[in-house]
Formats: C-alpha cells, structure tokens, sequence
C-alpha cells in the first residue's frame, strides 16, 4: 500500500514525481503599464529625471504632499479608538458624507434613503464590486468603455467576467472629444446597456464632454434607457470646486437617471495608500437600496470581510468637521490651481520654444492628465534621452510639472516633436 | 414600467461657491491674453473662459447661476435594472453581532465574533500597537503614496519570516513569494485566484465543519470546493482516520485547505504526530497545501509553537501557499493586514509568481492599505517591542485558556449533564460547544447569549464575570431542550 511504502520510504523529503515545482509554467507577467513607469524612474540615476507617470500629486518642489487637513485628522485619531472590524459596508459616517460630496448636500435621494452604498477600497475596488454586481445580478450585460480609458478598468471588469465593448471618445486630430461618434455609439448600443463615464478630468486624456454635451448624453441615455457608471476619482482635483466637478452627474441625476458611482479619495484627499472610496447605486426606494446594499456587502465578503478602517476614520474626522471641511477645500482648490498654473506655463514654454505643432490642447484639457498626442517612439525618445517618464501613450501627470522643470520638460518634447 | 414615485424634483438654482485666490508659481502671461488670442467661438473657447474665470476674481459664475434645469418627460429613466434583487441575509457570523446590538438586555454577552475582549469586555488595542501608531504619527516624514502592488517590502519579508521561521531555508534561498493583501479573507482570495488561473487541479478541500466565509471565498474565486472530514461529534475532537480516507482518494494535486492552528470554528487541531502523517499523505499525493493561519501565537500563547505545522511542510522542500492574518494577533481587526505567502521550488519561479500574483491583485483593489502594514513593521523589525508584543500575546492567549478553565470547572460544579472536557482540549479562540441551533436558539432568547448557530462560541467573549450566566444558559439549554 502506498501508506507503507511512505513511511518506510523517505523521511522527511518529497517524493522523485513531485521534484519540480508546480508553477514552472507560469510566464512572467507584463509589468502594469502605468505603476512599471515609476518602477523604472526610481532606478534610473540621472539627476535630471522627471517623473511625470503616475498620478499621483506633487508640490511644487516635486514633493508628494500629506494635506493639513488630514494630518490634523491623523493627530486627532492616534491612540484613542479600538481597531474593531467595521461592518461589511464599511463606516456608515464616511459614506454618509461621501455620498453628500456626490449626490449634494441637500440630496433628496439621501434624504429619502434611496442610495445604496458602502465603503470601497477605493476606485478600483469600487468599480470591481459594482463589475461583479453587475455579473451577478444582470448577467447577460456588458460593459461599454471610452477609448482610451484608464487602463485597469478593462482588467477590472476583465477579471469580473463582464464581457466588454468600447464606445468613440477621444478625437486624436484635435485632442478633444469626439462628440459625434460618441453619441452614435451611444444610440446604436442595444437598449439597456451599460456605460462607463468618468464623472470629470478624463483619465488619461483630460478630456471632457462640455455641460451642454452632458445633456445631450444624459437625454440619449434616457432615450435608450442605458445604465450610466460613473468613476469620479478627481472630485474636486479638476476645477477646484467639487460641486463643479459633479456637473456631469447632477445632470444625470435631474434627469431621472438611477446611477451607479465609484467615488475614490486617493487623490482629492492625498490618502492614495489608505484605499478609501465608496460604491454607491441609485435605486427606486428604500426597500431597493436595502437590497441593494446587502448584495453589494455579499460581494466584499469573500473578497475582503470588510474595509480597512482608518482613512475612513481621516475622512470622517476631516468632512465631519466644518473646519476642517473647509481647510480641506481649500487644499483641494491649492492642488487644483497649481496643476492648471502648470498647464498653462507648459503650453507657453512649447509656444515660446516657436514649437509649430498646437499646444492648445494643453490647457483645454482637465484634471491631472494631458493627453499630449506624443507617440511611443516618441516618449520613449523622453525617457531614453532626456530621463523623462511617461506612459507610452503620451499621457503627461501635470502634478510631476514644477516651476523648477517645466522649462525642461518642455525643451525635451519640442526636440522629439519638432520633426513630426 | 413602475409608476412615477411621490418624489418631487425639487430644483434648485446652484450658487457658486467663492473660494479664496490662490497665488501660482507660474508668472509669465496670465490667462487673459491667452484668451484674447482666441477668435473663435467653441467648446475650446469656453474651456478656456471657465479656466479663466478660475484664474481671475469674478462674481458668480454665469454658467451656473441662471441655469434652468428641466427634466425631459421621457420614459426609459425610472425603473431599475436591478429592481429584481431581493435582499441577501445577514452575514451568519457578523449577523450575530447585529443582532446583539438590537438587543437592550443589560446581561445581554455576545459570543458570536472572534474579537478579542478583556476581562472587562473591552476591545484591546495592544500597548505595543499604540506605541508604533504614535512613531508613524509623529514621523513627519512619512506620506500616503500608494504602496507597489505587492504591498510593504519589509512588511511582505518581516511577515514571512514570521510564519516561516527566521532560519527558514525556503526563505533565504529566496524560494518564497510573499504579497500583503488585506487580511486573511484578502490573503486566500487573492491566492485562490491565483490557484485558479494557473494551477492543473480547481478543486479545493476544505474541512468539515470550516469557517463559514471559506466556501464562499474559493467559490467566487473559481474553484471547486468539495470537503473532507474533520471533525468527530461524538467525541468533539478530530475524525483522523475520516481525514486521511478522505485526502487519500482526493484526486493527486488536488489544494488541501489546512488551518495551521486553533481550528475554526471547532477549535480542534492535529497533534504534531498527526500532522506529519497528515504531510506524508499529502506529499505522497501530490495534494497542495493551503494554510490559513490566523490564530499564530494566540492559540497556545507562543508564535513558534503554533508555526509548527506550516514549518513541517516547508522543511520537506515542497510548495505552500499561507494566508497570514494580524487581525487577532495583533489587534489589527479594522486595519485589513495580512499577507500571502507562496513557498516556491526555486527563486525564479517565485518571481514570476509574484508577477502573476500582481495581475491578480491590481483589478481587484491596485495596491494594499498602508496603516496596518506600517504598524506590524514598525513592531516586527524593533527587538524591544518585538517582544513586547510576544508578551502581551502570551497574556491574550493565558486569559482564553483560564477561560475555557473556568467554564469547564462551573459546567462541572453545576452537575451540567454531559462530558465538556472538549472546553479545555480544543485551543484557540473558539469552542465547539456541541450545541444544536434549537439549544442556541433558546440561549439567544432567553438568556440573551449570542453565538453562531453552529454552537461555536468565542471565548475571548468571555469573563470571569460572566461565565456564570453563560454556564446556567448552558445548563438550561441542556436541559430543557433536546
């Protein structure tokens, strides 16, 4: 018997069958397009290196900065609070003042409970849950996608078994929106379907449907009855006014429309590492968006019980206090100013430089991305030459644009444009 | 088409919030000769205009101020598409605490969670975990920036060592890939997922009775979940023989999911004997081990002791995967920290594990939260309080076992009719009382006691103060119902 053989056999070391490992063919996996770029900025030694790759801001001396607001929450809450489990739908303050950020202060669809949210880790948690919902529970849907997006929504709703399809949002010619075929994509979609919007400062072009456009959207979406998903992760980063941000989905909202919204901290409050966000879904009534929310926590369970507690307990402590509520603001209109000062100091530089291509779309565009129209060959002319970092999509992150590089930055991609 | 709800649309006319200017560094030409270059009307115009008005002091938007907004009549907004759903029922084991919350009994105990409570039924947080929560506070310099995918490094090679052990050659021949992931639940689901997507075998086994959360998490992850016996009813103590029939006629390869100590919900473990038959078995089958470990060091108060079975398997040169959870261990519930761990053949291999591991975890949430992570660093890699820790571990785990002593010393006092010297053998924070949902049902409403229905009760629930109550709870329940 095999038994015997064992134990009589080798003591102690794995038999001669199993002498190799279960994963030697497991390939190496491509490195994630957007966070390998900072990857390869951190190894590179040249001291004039730019990192304007990931998304994430940057003072003016290239610093990543932790907001007053947040530090004086973080004091507030060092060493008093217990570090229970929080409930499966994460902290009911935080998403309380989250969906009031979203939906407005004097929503009535809060008033009259008709939300269905709870806390995400952050955006991409956010739009994964709402991903595997949306399997769940419409099982035969799809998920339409601007081209471009940002990347990892297709892995998420990819890795959610959700099949996908793009729909025309980028006009690469004049860098702005292609308003034309994105309402032909949205009429010719079969009725019902489901669309990802980015609520305000596309990512990764920057590009945004004008308030008027967004009518039009909204009334299209009500003519076909589509389910609109919105990822607001820059509330507040774009313009400097998060009620402005919103625009888009109050319109929606006006019109009736029952939306879903992935809302993320990371960038508007600094706590990128926290993973704070929240999933929210418009239902018909209370009972709906009990439902609802229960299914949703069903979703977080076997991913992760239940969400991590303390950059809720920073956003809570933060909205929760008028004071700092309002610090918060104006930090958040300080990061905005600077990206938009950025934005317009780099299209000068370019035009100074007596650049012949048009720059304009520089400071038409919003939020932390340009989408500068520069092709692979050319960032990686960027990166090889001039040790600056992008992805090779030639989206810039203005946060990494400083006083102290933009005079640089712009040299180098006039250098590598300037043949084009 | 359900019919238009009683809400009104109330419209409101939307002020413009005034925010303070804000000086730029950038000081060449401001926004207004940029726009007066502009001839043409267009949305690019009015992009620049609303840029503008941002730059210059104004009085109210115009935009915004004198928009009327009407909505269309229209048909297609209204309903839902999710108007089928009908409400999931609570969580069974996170229901039980909602429901003890409901209730305003004064002797109302709740039993249900494995949180750890004092002797006064107080949440803990550790001396130890305050200390390093106020060393990152104070630490201006550090930020909130995202963690790589994979999580804390030192974090990551702290937590295997950890579980591991520091000598452990699987981890200085950089044979093992270890990723933070939140918590244990976040820590099986992303190896699960993994297991799912690039192991040959999708059927995972899992003991009976488990976790209840388990099936759930290796469902959803893609797997196959079928059961093999663990424990024994009868003698509330472990099936072996039920155990090793059941892995030998497993197919060859297939995933063994194993707690690495104080078993849950039974509290039952293998004695190390056990244990190395139960490694013969599995390596003479080719079955992979799946630990989950998140009791080490709470279960018999030493972190070694209760890293024992894991090690066994590590030391035979074969490959693992563990989960590593910090939420009881260290009083890190709400922080999500955790880590898995894949113990690989060779330090290639675990690199491109690792890879892989990464495209698991980026469409699920990008990157782990930082703040627990820090904290078990900060712990991990200073001596002092390193072994702080270890003591006030030993003293959480000392109180469950006076626990689990007393009880069984007032069961016994009381005349409770049946053997419970299953109290004091089972380990861990959790005992298997052996009482039926009809038993716990009538706990819960007349003595306002909260477990799970499978009679599992949690000990760090649990004081010297009322463990009176709970033994005439226990008493009654035996009694009076079948």
């Amino acid at each position: 018997m095999a038994f015997r053989r064992i134990i009589l056999g080798q003591v102690g070391r794995v038999g001669e069958r199993s002498m190799s490992s279960w994963w030697r063919n497991v390939q190496p996996a491509a490195k994630d397009p957007i966070l390998g770029v900072t990857e390869a900025f951190l190894a590179d030694p040249s001291p004039d290196k730019v990192n304007v790759g990931v998304g994430a801001y940057r003072d003016d001396n290239g610093k990543p900065v932790v907001l007053e607001c947040v530090r004086e929450a973080e004091r507030r809450i060092a060493g008093n609070l217990s570090m229970e489990y929080l409930p499966m739908g994460g902290s009911a303050k935080m998403v309380e003042e989250t969906l009031r950020l979203a939906y407005g202060e004097n929503s009535d669809l809060i008033k009259d409970k008709r939300i269905a949210a709870i806390q995400s880790l952050s955006g991409t948690g956010a739009c994964r849950i709402f991903a595997e919902f949306q399997r769940r529970f419409c099982p035969d849907s799809q998920i339409y996608i601007p081209v471009p997006t940002w990347a990892n929504h297709h892995n998420i709703w990819r890795d959610a078994h959700v099949p996908q399809r793009t729909f025309h949002y980028y006009h690469p010619e004049s860098r702005g929106l292609d308003f034309a075929s994105m309402m032909d994509d949205i009429k010719s979609a079969p009725n019902g379907s489901f669309f990802l919007l980015h609520a305000c400062a596309h990512n990764p072009t920057g590009v945004d449907p004008s308030e008027e456009q967004w009518r039009e959207i909204s009334y299209q979406f009500k003519v076909k009855g589509h389910f609109p998903f919105f990822d607001m992760a820059y509330q507040g980063f774009a313009s400097g006014d998060p009620e402005r941000d919103a625009k888009s989905i109050r319109i929606f909202l006006e019109d009736g429309h029952l939306i879903g919204c992935a809302q993320s901290y990371a960038k508007n409050m600094g706590l990128y590492g926290q993973r704070v966000g929240c999933l929210s879904v418009v239902c018909e009534d209370e009972k709906q968006a009990v439902a609802v929310k229960s299914q949703l926590q069903q979703l977080a369970r076997p991913m992760y019980s239940n969400p991590p507690t303390h950059g809720a307990l920073i956003v809570s402590t933060v909205l929760g206090d008028p004071n700092l509520k309002k610090l918060w603001l104006k930090e958040v209109k300080g990061m905005a100013d600077r990206i938009i000062g950025a934005r317009i100091a780099l299209r000068q530089n370019l035009e100074k430089l007596g650049s012949s291509l048009s720059w304009k779309h520089i400071t038409n565009q919003i939020g932390m991305f340009c989408y500068s129209g520069l092709t692979p060959e050319q960032v990686d002319r960027l990166t090889n030459e001039f040790h600056i970092y992008m992805t090779r999509n030639g989206r810039i992150s203005m946060a990494g644009v400083t006083t102290g590089n933009v005079g640089y930055l712009a040299n180098a991609i006039h250098e590598v444009s300037k043949s084009a | 088409m359900p019919k238009k709800s009683k809400r009104k649309k109330k419209r409101k006319k939307k002020k413009t919030k005034r925010h303070s200017q804000q000086k730029f560094s950038f000081t060449d030409m401001n926004a207004d000769q940029l726009l007066n270059n502009s001839s043409s009307s267009s949305s690019t115009d009015r992009r620049l205009r609303i840029l503008a008005k941002h730059l210059q002091s104004t009085s109210s938007s115009a935009m915004e101020s004198n928009t009327v907004v009407s909505a269309s009549p229209t048909s297609a907004a209204g309903s839902s598409v999710f108007a089928h759903i009908v409400q999931a029922p609570e969580d069974p084991i996170l229901g039980v605490t909602v429901a003890y919350n409901k209730d305003p009994s004064p002797v109302k105990l709740n039993l249900g969670v494995g949180a750890y409570r004092t002797e006064e039924g107080k949440p803990l947080v550790l001396n130890v975990v305050r200390q390093a929560e106020q060393l990152l506070v104070n630490d201006s310099s550090r930020v909130k920036e995202y963690l790589p995918i994979v999580g804390l490094a030192d974090f990551n090679k702290l937590s295997a060592k950890l579980i591991l052990g520091a000598d452990s050659p699987a981890v200085q021949d950089n044979r093992v890939t270890t990723v933070q992931c939140l918590s244990g639940t976040g820590s099986l689901r992303v190896g699960a997922e993994f297991l799912a997507r690039h192991y040959h075998e999708r059927t995972i086994y899992i003991p009976v009775p488990t976790w209840g959360n388990h099936p759930k998490v290796f469902t959803l992850a893609g797997l196959a979940v079928k059961s093999y016996r663990y424990y024994d009813p009868t003698t509330r103590g472990l099936n072996f023989q039920g155990l090793l029939e059941d892995l030998q006629s497993a197919p060859s390869g297939a995933i063994v999911l194993l707690h690495a100590c104080a078993h849950n919900p039974t509290g039952v473990d293998p004695t190390p004997q056990q244990w190395e038959q139960i490694r013969q078995l599995m390596r003479s089958k080719a079955l992979l081990p799946f630990f989950d470990s998140a009791y080490q060091g709470f279960a018999s108060g030493s972190l070694d002791a209760d890293a024992q079975s894991v090690r066994m398997f590590v030391a035979d040169g074969g490959e693992c995967l563990v989960a590593q959870s910090y939420a009881k261990n260290m009083g890190l519930y709400g922080e999500r920290v955790g880590a898995l761990s894949i113990v690989c053949r060779a330090a290639d291999v675990a690199s491109r594990v690792e890879s892989q591991l990464k495209l698991v975890i980026r469409p699920m949430y990008s990157n782990p939260p930082i703040h627990g992570a820090s904290i078990v660093a900060t712990i991990l890699k200073d001596r002092n309080m390193f072994h702080e820790w270890t003591l006030e571990l030993k003293a959480m785990a000392d109180r469950i076992i006076s626990m689990r002593q007393q009880l069984f010393d007032a069961l016994r006092a009381r005349g409770t009719p049946g053997d419970w010297s299953h109290i004091i053998k089972q380990i861990g924070m959790f005992t298997f009382t052996g009482l039926n949902s009809e038993q716990v049902t009538f706990m819960r409403k007349e003595y306002h006691i909260y477990m799970t229905s499978d009679g599992r009760i949690s000990m760090a629930g649990l004081s010297s103060r009322t463990v009176p109550h709970l033994t005439d709870a226990i008493h009654a329940a035996v009694t009076k119902v079948a």
